[in-house]
């Protein structure tokens, strides 16, 4: 799929832009970018300008009016703080997580796979494998795998690797567990992307030199994968800290689970606290576009396409 | 030459278990589609084909099948449509604000859903539109269009310029160009980018259930009927999908790899 696009994919072979005829140029860009305009950019004005409003006086229900209520977001925060600490925490190891069982696959694929380009296309279709089953359904197989009357629970339960009053679902780390599996596929591919066009005779020269297998993977493997650490860490972060799906309590998740996610839509859809739901998104999206800048920093902005 | 190497069957044992990891809950709906059921879909009670040969019974299932189907391709055929436009222009021509636009292209992609799911719908609350089918539409069609033009965006820079100034030397007029050489060139990045568009949109929950209003979609669906049990109808729906998808995948690639194979040998 084209997350593998991600990874600086594309980029090499292409041919500097040749025309310059602005106008045509302009009619084929307009449509789609006032499309964004309108149902990207103006829905993350519209979240600012909510943020700040304040209660109708008629304390009718989800009736808001214009307002400058900074004060929302001290009330998000102050309310909210282990819902957003708990957010980052999550996708911060999941991230890892999905890092660390990442890399020796698309290793494999990428690599030792090189000169069988069949297999190697099999199996990157597996890797992508989840994302043809529902998200949803894929995500509430692993509730049932684990669930307390199930049979890993039980047999956990009777070789004593879990305590007879502890459960899996609901835990912290069966949410962390399904957020990890869910976005595997987000590492994979741009990580496979980097490692496919790695030049084993750099490794070979390393090797020669006397450099231990450890070390040739640490000062020459790491550091020429790095751009595909860093986009697959991106891509992965970025919608795990913004899911909810996992961590509600129909699915991973249990009382003590919730995250930003499901504060923005139980504040949304049920209580209609629209303005504590568009500050937290605020501020989501804040951490979110600190995160990009970093990496356009790093990269420039034709490599994000 | 390295002698022993650990790594020579550590990597091929690690990736088996890596790849039954990730193909453990597919095993699992597929499975529990075949559930002889009552009442509830989580304890094995038998093997039926009951569940596949009358999906429809099911309250809702196939009524939710049908929209996601229906917003799919609708949203699919206008996000690639101007998807393709913009990956054009971007590759072959020069303008203005470059970055700016690369930005604006790459922000929905990196916006997370809740995000993109609250701004669109707060923005339909401040006009007063009522949700629905057409709100899904809208906001498939924006979150697809940037995949759509990465797909693309790909494809049209490995195409040969030289193609169209031969079409162009030879009297045909700009429409004919794009007609007769560009679009064909262009179809299979065209193809793979609606394929793509198709799936998100399909698959997609966070941001449809802001939108949905009382709408269904297969994903909303199921997140409803979680709380009881998702249905065995879901799971037969699910991994008919699923079949469906990987056959397609599999014979692209092996008549790719074939195709491939042909040319090497110098046909």
């Amino acid at each position: 799929m084209a997350f593998a696009a991600f990874g600086h994919g594309g980029g090499g072979q292409q041919s500097s832009p040749t025309k310059s005829n602005a106008k045509v140029a302009f009619f084929l860009l307009l449509p789609g970018l006032a499309y964004l305009g309108l149902f990207f950019l103006t829905p993350l004005i519209s979240l600012v300008i909510t943020s700040l409003e304040a209660p109708d006086p008629t304390g009718d229900i989800g009736v808001y009016q214009y307002g400058f209520e900074v004060g929302n977001y001290w009330y998000a925060i102050q309310t909210f703080w282990p819902h957003i600490a708990r957010s980052f925490a999550y996708a911060f190891i999941a991230t890892i997580a999905a890092l660390v069982i990442s890399y020796p696959l698309a290793y494999f694929i990428g690599v030792r796979l090189r000169t069988r380009p069949l297999l190697q296309g099999l199996l990157l279709t597996l890797v992508i494998a989840p994302f043809f089953i529902s998200f949803l359904l894929r995500t509430f197989a692993w509730r049932q795998i684990f669930s307390s009357d199930g049979v890993v629970v039980q047999f956990m339960h009777a070789t004593g690797l879990l305590a007879q009053n502890q459960y899996i679902a609901g835990t912290d780390f069966m949410v962390i567990f399904g957020l990890t599996y869910n976005f595997i596929p987000f590492m994979t591919l741009p990580l496979f992307t980097t490692l496919e066009r790695l030049d084993i005779r750099l490794l070979e020269a390393s090797s020669d030199l006397y450099a231990s297998p450890a070390i040739t993977f640490r000062k020459v493997t790491l550091p020429i994968t790095m751009p595909g650490i860093i986009s697959g860490t991106l891509l992965t972060f970025i919608p795990i800290a913004g899911d909810f799906v996992n961590a509600s309590p129909e699915f991973l998740g249990g009382p003590k689970t919730a995250m930003i996610g499901n504060v923005v839509q139980s504040s949304f859809l049920e209580t209609q606290d629209y303005p504590t739901a568009s500050a937290l998104s605020v501020m989501l999206m804040t951490v979110i576009l600190i995160l990009v800048s970093v990496y356009v920093k790093k990269s420039g902005t034709e490599d994000l396409l | 030459m390295k002698r022993f190497s650990l790594g020579k069957w550590a990597l091929p044992v690690y990736s088996t278990i890596a790849f039954v990891y990730l193909l453990i809950p597919i095993a699992y709906t597929f499975v529990f589609s075949f559930n002889n059921t009552f009442k509830s879909n989580i304890s094995w009670r038998g093997f039926t084909f009951d569940n596949w040969l009358h999906v429809c019974d099911q309250q809702g299932v196939c009524e939710a099948f049908g929209s996601s189907l229906v917003i799919g391709v609708i949203s699919t055929v206008i996000a690639t449509a101007m998807g393709t436009a913009i990956a054009i222009a971007i590759v072959r021509y020069r303008f203005k604000l470059r970055s700016i636009v690369n930005l604006l292209l790459f922000l929905p992609m990196a916006t997370p859903e809740v995000v993109l799911g609250a701004g669109l719908a707060s923005q339909f609350l401040s006009m007063g539109v009522d949700k629905g089918m057409t709100t899904i539409i809208i906001a498939h069609v924006m979150f697809c269009l940037s995949f759509v033009v990465v797909t693309v965006k790909a494809r049209v820079a490995s195409l040969d310029p030289a193609l169209e100034e031969a079409g162009r030397d030879l009297y045909a007029s700009p429409a004919q160009v794009f007609w007769k050489i560009t679009f064909p060139l262009l179809l299979p990045g065209i193809m793979a980018a609606a394929l793509l568009s198709f799936a998100l949109s399909f698959d997609d929950f966070i941001i449809t259930n802001f939108n949905a209003g009382p709408a269904t979609t297969f994903p909303k669906y199921v997140y409803t009927a979680a709380s009881k049990g998702v249905p065995a109808e879901a799971n037969v729906i699910g991994s008919a999908v699923f079949l469906f998808a990987i056959l397609l995948v599999v014979t692209v690639q092996v008549r790719g790899a074939r195709k491939a194979k042909r040319l090497a040998a110098g046909n």
